[in-house]
């Protein structure tokens, strides 16, 4: 389904990150070589989703390095998509923005029925799968993935390990935060808790 | 780049003049206009009819209402964006800030300042202004609106996410345009275009300032 990819790299080396006057964790190294994925778990407020911007590049860790090779793609609860606009146009926004044609993420994730539905009448789940359509068009080799079962029915969560096993197989990484069992073949896991200050 | 820079332009243009998509706090250019208006149309009953001290003031009038209209939409120009995440996924994909505030002013300043040059053409009527007065209004206000617009954007990154931003915002960006409202007003009693000239070159300083300095707020904000 999706391109073969270029080579990609995400190396990051003891990392710590601070709140306030409080050491949420230190020295959390990882790397992940092309087709390789990480689950990061522990408690709310582990600071999971932080590490995960972190990995993004969107927020400084306090002490250690993040080395990216390749784009980045992230999803998290935030969908980036207008509330406003019908959904087909509100993806398309993004899909003009990445340079990607055609409608296949969005038929992937059976939100055909809904183009023409505002983003603001979706439900939670809907507007988590409109996401992840975002993310399948944005074709980015490295996806970080924070609670992406969220709000997802049964089927939607099996169809997004899926997507993640198919990622995988073309060569991406992907690392993914979550509280939730998140099924991929060969995935390390990273439990937050042993690295907290 | 170009190609993403001009979707974004479209984007904000359809959200800030159109009042179309985006986070839907309300529409558009009309509500800054009317406002604008009803302040031109409020101060001859609060000051009386006497026409010659209308005209005397009613240029100041007219700035100090643009003034007022470009600080009601602060508070939909940045925040928005943020809360629903789109400024993360533009950094992601490499789209720096600065280009991000750049488009932004300049969809604000489409959504706000051509409508009020406009409107000014019925509120210095209601004020009486004679023909030279509304010229150097309107070429006050046409380099005027600019520097209001890079104030507003700024204004609104630097206080998007904080409690109570809005009223905040409008607090913040009235000293900022105190030396556009000296200049520009100003160069109605003056009648010269020295006034005009420096309404112009501190829009100037402020448009080149305010990409950076609304960047630099948005990175920053973020957790």
């Amino acid at each position: 389904m999706q391109d073969v990819r270029q080579p990609c790299r995400l190396k990051a080396t003891t990392l710590a990150c601070r709140r306030g006057d409080r050491v949420l964790f230190a020295q959390v190294s990882l790397g992940q070589e092309p087709g390789t994925a990480c689950h990061i778990i522990g408690a709310n407020g582990i600071g999971k989703s932080t590490l995960i911007r972190i990995l993004a590049g969107l927020a400084e860790p306090w002490a250690g390095s993040v080395e990216r090779d390749g784009a980045i793609g992230l999803i998290d609860d935030l969908s980036g998509l207008d509330p406003q606009q019908p959904l087909g146009r509100a993806l398309g926004f993004w899909a003009g923005i990445d340079g990607h044609q055609g409608s296949a993420p969005a038929e992937r994730l059976g939100l055909s029925d809904l183009l023409d539905v505002p983003v603001r009448y979706l439900s939670t789940g809907q507007r988590k799968r409109a996401a992840l359509a975002r993310l399948i068009a944005q074709n980015a080799p490295i996806w970080l993935l924070d609670e992406p079962l969220n709000g997802l029915d049964s089927a939607a969560a099996t169809l997004t390990m899926a997507l993640a096993s198919e990622h995988l197989n073309a060569g991406g990484i992907c690392i993914i935060a979550s509280h939730q069992p998140f099924a991929l073949p060969g995935m390390a896991t990273l439990n937050l808790a042993e690295f907290a200050a | 780049m170009i190609r993403q820079l001009a979707l974004i332009l479209r984007r904000d243009i359809a959200v800030l003049l159109l009042g179309r998509g985006g986070a839907g706090r309300g529409g558009g250019s009309a509500l800054p206009i009317l406002f604008f208006l009803a302040v031109a149309m409020l101060f001859p009953f609060a000051v009386g009819p006497s026409a010659t001290v209308l005209a005397q003031v009613g240029g100041g009038v007219i700035w100090v209402a643009a003034l007022l209209a470009a600080i009601l939409p602060l508070d939909r120009l940045i925040e928005p964006d943020i809360e629903l995440g789109c400024f993360d996924q533009w950094a992601l994909r490499g789209i720096a800030e600065e280009w991000i505030i750049v488009s932004r002013i300049l969809a604000h300043w489409l959504s706000f300042a051509p409508a009020l040059m406009l409107a000014t053409l019925p509120a210095s009527v209601l004020l009486g202004l004679n023909g030279t007065t509304l010229r150097l209004v309107e070429l006050g206000l046409l380099v005027g609106t600019p520097g209001l617009a890079a104030i507003g954007v700024m204004i609104a990154a630097i206080t998007a996410g904080l409690r109570g931003g809005a009223a905040l915002a409008g607090l913040l960006m009235i000293p900022l345009a105190v030396p556009l409202l000296i200049f520009g007003a100003g160069s109605l009693s003056s009648g010269g275009s020295t006034g005009i000239a420096l309404t112009a070159a501190v829009s100037l300083v402020l448009l080149a300032m305010a990409p950076f300095a609304g960047g630099a707020a948005v990175r920053a904000g973020r957790w």
